[in-house]
């Protein structure tokens, strides 16, 4: 059984790769219903292929296999291969990619339709699983990396998708090159662990490791800090995170599959793939759980004063992401991965239902033109509903809840009061941007047009996935909790038992207090509000959050614009220049010989006159002296 | 004497195209075309039946283990021979240059229609005397092709090239290319008779043959001095920054097959000089020079990529982007690593084609749009059919996306330097950043963004659109199987390899510690 499973998980990633190319070769022959149908097929398929998979790997009892198809690379010892791993960790990423982004596929088949790039769209799509795939089944570091990168690619192509406006242009640019400043640090970091365990293998990588480093040494905490440099540009944390929210300018279910549900997240991925060397730099271990609350802190704020749906959740989904950060940090991988899981789901049916409202509303996504839509768009407002419940992590129906709440048990259990106190705070922002995101869209009056003659979505492509969200977000989706322990350390929690009730009571509390004061000042002191953001300190505030405290001009300032001058400076190639210089002195000697020659018989006897009598004085005079 | 015959073949085709040129224009396209493959054929026969792993075993000077020799007195006073050979260093690069010969056979077949049979004669003369380059051993008649290389090229860029901006001639570019490699060359000549002079004084007989210069005594100072002449031929071949001021003109305004040949091969030639004689030559001058190369190579990585960043004109941008990308060939040449010289090697091959992709495409919008200005270009996305695609993938090789091969090549010399000067990698990967920006600069200047008109432009016809797919379907290959490469060139990069660690023990250290 195993056998088949490990021959078939080839097809999880040659099925969209074939999809791709059919699309890639089609030469635009493809007509929108065939393209979309080859799109969603190969992710369908590859979905399919995982469940068997999935039955498979439980029914061998959860033992993680291999499969090397061929050595990529042999010389001497650097032989990477192109060799595949499956076990629960890439198995609970796989399910997540494939279904959901069969799901995503699915409504996206919908939300394009009309679209005259559409086969483009769909290759780039397809491009994309397969990558994300090769990312989390690659059995060593040098084939994640090619997934690695090749999601980054793909997601600028779709952020960029479309390319008329210059300002998708630059934000696709702008996602490309700050995840590559993490990469680069990624790729010194492999660079490293190579130099140091000569294999690039992750499982005797990781074997390995404590034999070679021993724990807090100054080489594994600088390997763990490269990962981290590569783990927090591709998912958007400080203070590489500024591209994410510039990142929604791709269509949306590009948003839900690329920016919310699984690339985002592989930089949780790469570190609890990779525990066994953070746990070798404690610090920087504890540094990962920093950046996680900062980072949460930080954008949980910032989506508390945008008006664009779609940033909203692009801060809310920074903000999530943080958490898994705060996860990894106390050690609690597990918890990591199963709020990455459930994040998925919720999010990805905030971004789905985020879609059907802007369709609808004529490609309205400002939520002060929106508003009262709940009863024109029904569906849309009840994945809204349970998507915002389960990211609010409303207490004991939503999935969001579960896996937040293991979060921050197991912050307390490690005794990072810190980390756990911010993480609350968290979850009342949480409360309170959700809510106020579900005020303005659904409720109130209609304040536009657009809103006023919304059109509600039809059909199975629309529905289906819409609903199956729903579902995966309420606790039913909390009991496909991936069972770990095989591959992931003991999370701190689990040999703490105290504790743990009143916490869920404390974090319940936060977060029904949280909806309960945004109800309170959102409802009943809307008009008090509005006029306090519009002036004063409150519009500072306003502002300041707006900009996402102002990463982005700082940034602008320190690099980006010493960049542009350097390169304006540089641009006439001032080495070639100096050559140049040689070559002018040399014609500006030929001229002055040149002149002279000016072919005049007595210039020339003067001169040769003048010389002789020259050459006549100093042969005298040497002859005399 | 088959040996000959890859050289002799593109001369003689090149004879012949030019004296077709009375049958019609067809006839010396189609001559050429032949030529080309042909050579390209004998190359892959060579390679089939050939086995380059296991040439003489444990041999550790990298010249005496040839696959195939060939040789004739020539100038016997001298000790001059006709001496030519060939191992898999040379076999792969003889190959490229049959592949790229083809390739700038074909991106000419619409492009070049004046004095159509000359203009091939000099294409394959060049090609010619770039086989001749790869394959003599003989350090006189290696000088002869190097020089031979130099004419042809001069007339491609001066006869058939384009006109740049701000009185950026053709002519300009070509004196400007002919001067810098001359120079060059003349102080590779100089060296190489100095070290046939010295062999002279120690063993009483003039030769110029490789094999027996190998192993000239030399001090240390002399060593450095000729190592340096030699260095510098190859340097501003190569080229290295700051000797690089005639590479963006002559590949601007050079036709595009003469951008190929440029990018593709010539400047490959350095590489493998400085891979074939600098450093066997003199190892340990190499040695102690090894720092200050490698930190010319980061030089180079950075500037080109800047340099590339601020570009106008398309082809003058690819043309830095190639220095960045010799930058790390550079490194990966004087980290004395097999893995980091092996990586060279995939880079070479990778850059060839990544890089005459990209000029092919830029020739291509240049048919179609008549100009190289990026400021008169942008939203073509929609309106060029599939070019803008193979764009896209050729952009993404150059920025060494993960399964292309400039991603294997790139990555196996910073992997395989990392150990040696771990530091210098450092910084030479945040080249990485640099390429990505002026790579996604090029797409959202050329293609993305609004669109400046009206109207479709003519789409690729099935040659162009079966080059780009042909160049692309190599990219790919290599970049997921490099082996058959990395097998041919194993045992002759051991070999310098072998030659470079052996000249001292200390010196590696020294090289780590410089890069500290």
């Amino acid at each position: 059984m195993m056998e088949l499973a490990m021959q078939l998980l080839t097809l999880t990633f040659l099925l969209p790769l074939a999809g791709t190319l059919i699309l890639a070769l089609s030469r635009g022959r493809l007509g929108e219903g065939s393209s979309a149908f080859v799109g969603v097929l190969s992710v369908g398929l590859a979905a399919l292929v995982t469940a068997i998979v999935a039955i498979g790997f439980v029914n061998g009892g959860g033992q993680a296999a291999s499969l090397t198809l061929w050595t990529w690379i042999q010389v001497g010892d650097f032989a990477p291969t192109i060799g595949l791993a499956l076990d629960a960790l890439s198995l609970t990423m796989l399910g997540v990619i494939t279904g959901v982004g069969f799901l995503i596929h699915l409504f996206a088949a919908w939300y394009m339709q009309g679209d005259t790039g559409i086969t483009r769209f769909f290759a780039y799509m397809n491009l994309f699983v397969f990558s994300m795939v090769l990312l989390v089944l690659g059995d060593n570091l040098l084939l994640l990396f090619l997934g690695w990168e090749g999601v980054g690619l793909c997601s600028y192509l779709l952020i960029g998708y479309y390319y008329e406006r210059s300002a998708n242009g630059a934000a696709a640019i702008k996602a490309f090159i700050v995840t590559r400043i993490g990469d680069v640090f990624l790729a010194i970091g492999l660079f490293l662990m190579f130099s140091q365990f000569g294999t690039l293998d992750i499982q005797t990588m990781l074997a390995m490791a404590p034999t070679v480093w021993a724990e807090g040494e100054g080489m594994a905490q600088l390997a763990a800090l490269l990962i981290l440099g590569g783990a927090l540009g591709k998912s958007a944390q400080l203070p590489l995170h500024t591209w994410l929210a510039d990142a929604m300018a791709g269509p949306t279910p590009v948003s839900a599959l690329i920016h919310a549900a699984t690339m985002v997240t592989a930089g949780v991925y790469l570190i609890a793939r990779l525990h066994g060397v953070f746990e070798l730099a404690p610090d920087v271990l504890y540094l990962v759980g920093v950046i996680g609350a900062l980072t949460l802190l930080m954008a949980g704020f910032a989506a508390l004063a945008q008006t664009d749906i779609k940033r909203i959740l692009a801060y809310s989904t920074m903000s999530q992401i943080g958490y898994m950060f705060l996860a990894l940090g106390v050690g609690a991988f597990d918890a990591a991965i199963f709020h990455l899981m459930t994040h998925a789901f919720f999010k990805a049916l905030l971004f789905l239902s985020a879609g059907a409202v802007i369709v609808s509303c004529h490609h309205e996504q400002d939520i002060r033109q929106l508003g009262g839509l709940w009863r024109r768009l029904p569906l849309p407002y009840a994945g809204f509903l349970m998507g915002g419940a389960a990211l609010a992590a409303l207490p004991l129906v939503t999935a969001g809840f579960y896996s937040k709440d293991e979060i921050l048990w197991h912050a307390l259990a490690a005794n990072k009061g810190d980390l756990l106190v911010v993480g609350l705070l968290g979850a009342f922002l949480t409360s309170l941007y959700t809510l106020r995101l579900i005020l303005g869209t659904f409720h109130g009056e209609m304040k536009s047009d657009n809103a006023r003659t919304a059109e509600p979505g039809t059909g199975l492509r629309h529905g289906v996935p819409l609903v199956v969200l729903a579902i995966l977000s309420t606790f039913l989706g909390a009991w496909l909790e991936p069972s770990l322990v095989a591959v992931l350390p003991v999370s701190p929690g689990e040999a703490v038992a105290t504790g743990h009730t009143a916490l869920e009571l404390v974090a319940s509390a936060v977060a029904l207090a949280g909806l309960g004061f945004g109800a309170w000042l959102f409802l009943v002191k809307g008009k008090w509000l509005a006029s306090h953001v519009a002036r004063g300190p409150g519009a500072m505030l306003w502002h300041l959050w707006h900009q996402a405290w102002g990463f982005d001009r700082v940034f602008d300032r320190l690099l980006v614009q010493p960049f542009r001058h350097l390169v304006h400076w540089l641009r006439g190639d001032l080495i070639d220049a100096l050559f140049n210089l040689v070559a002018a002195i040399v014609r500006l000697l030929s001229a002055g010989v040149t002149r002279v020659q000016t072919g005049r018989l007595r210039t020339y006897s003067t001169s040769m006159v003048f010389g002789a009598t020259v050459v006549m004085l100093v042969l005298v005079g040497g002859y005399l002296l | 004497m088959i040996l000959v015959w890859l050289i002799l073949i593109p001369f003689i085709g090149g004879l012949l195209s030019w004296q077709a040129d009375r049958w019609g224009e067809k006839a010396p396209r189609w001559i050429a075309l032949a030529t080309m493959v042909v050579v390209l054929g004998l190359t892959l026969v060579l390679w089939w039946q050939g086995d380059y792993q296991l040439l003489v075993p444990g041999s550790e000077a990298g010249g005496s283990a040839w696959a195939l020799e060939w040789r004739v007195p020539w100038i016997a006073r001298f000790g001059i021979d006709i001496h030519l050979a060939l191992d898999g260093l040379s076999l792969v690069l003889i190959g490229l240059t049959g592949f790229l010969g083809v390739l700038a056979v074909l991106c000419s077949w619409k492009e070049i229609v004046q004095r159509i049979g000359f203009f091939h004669l000099n294409l394959l003369f060049i090609l010619g005397g770039v086989v001749g380059v790869f394959l003599a051993i003989d350090l006189f008649l290696f000088f002869v092709f190097w020089e031979m290389m130099l004419v042809p090229m001069y007339f491609l860029i001066a006869l058939w090239g384009h006109s740049g901006s701000e009185g950026k001639t053709r002519i300009r570019a070509a004196v400007k290319f002919f001067i810098y490699t001359q120079a060059s060359g003349l102080l590779m000549l100089v060296a190489i008779l100095a070290l046939v002079f010295v062999h002279h004084a120690a063993t009483g007989e003039y030769s110029f043959s490789y094999g027996d210069l190998l192993d000239t005594p030399l001090s240390d100072e002399l060593a450095m001095v000729l190592m340096l002449g030699f260095f510098l031929a190859f340097a501003v071949k190569l080229p290295v920054v700051p000797l690089h001021g005639w590479l963006p003109d002559a590949h601007a305004q050079a036709p595009t097959a003469g951008s190929v040949d440029l990018a593709g091969i010539l400047l490959k030639t350095g590489a493998y000089g400085m891979l074939r004689f600098a450093l066997p030559l003199f190892p340990e001058a190499s040695q102690s020079f090894a720092p200050i190369a490698m930190a010319l190579g980061v030089v180079g990585v950075f500037y080109g990529a800047v340099l590339a960043c601020g570009q106008r004109d398309l082809k003058r941008l690819i043309a830095y982007t190639s220095i960045s990308h010799m930058g790390f060939v550079l490194i990966g040449i004087y980290s004395g690593s097999t893995l980091a010289l092996q990586g060279v090697v995939v880079l070479m091959v990778a850059h060839a084609f990544s890089a005459a992709g990209l000029f092919i495409l830029s020739g291509q919008i240049y048919e179609r749009l008549h100009t190289r200005d990026m400021e008169k270009m942008g939203g073509l996305w929609g309106r060029l059919g599939s070019l803008p695609a193979f764009t896209l993938c050729f952009v993404a090789a150059s920025l060494g996306m993960p399964g292309t091969a400039n991603f294997i090549g790139e990555f196996m010399v910073l992997f395989g330097t990392f150990p040696v000067a771990p530091w210098t990698v450092a910084i030479a990967s945040g080249g990485l950043v640099l390429s990505a920006i002026y790579s996604l600069i090029l797409m959202q200047r050329v293609h993305f963004g609004p669109a400046q008109g009206e109207g479709r432009f003519r789409d690729l016809d099935w040659r162009e659109y079966t080059m780009m797919l042909g160049i692309l379907a190599l990219v790919l290959f290599f970049g997921l199987y490099p082996q058959p490469l990395l097998d041919t060139t194993d045992e002759v990069m051991a070999g310098v390899q072998g030659l470079f660690s052996a000249a001292g023990p200390g010196v590696t250290a020294f090289v780590s510690g410089g890069g500290r």
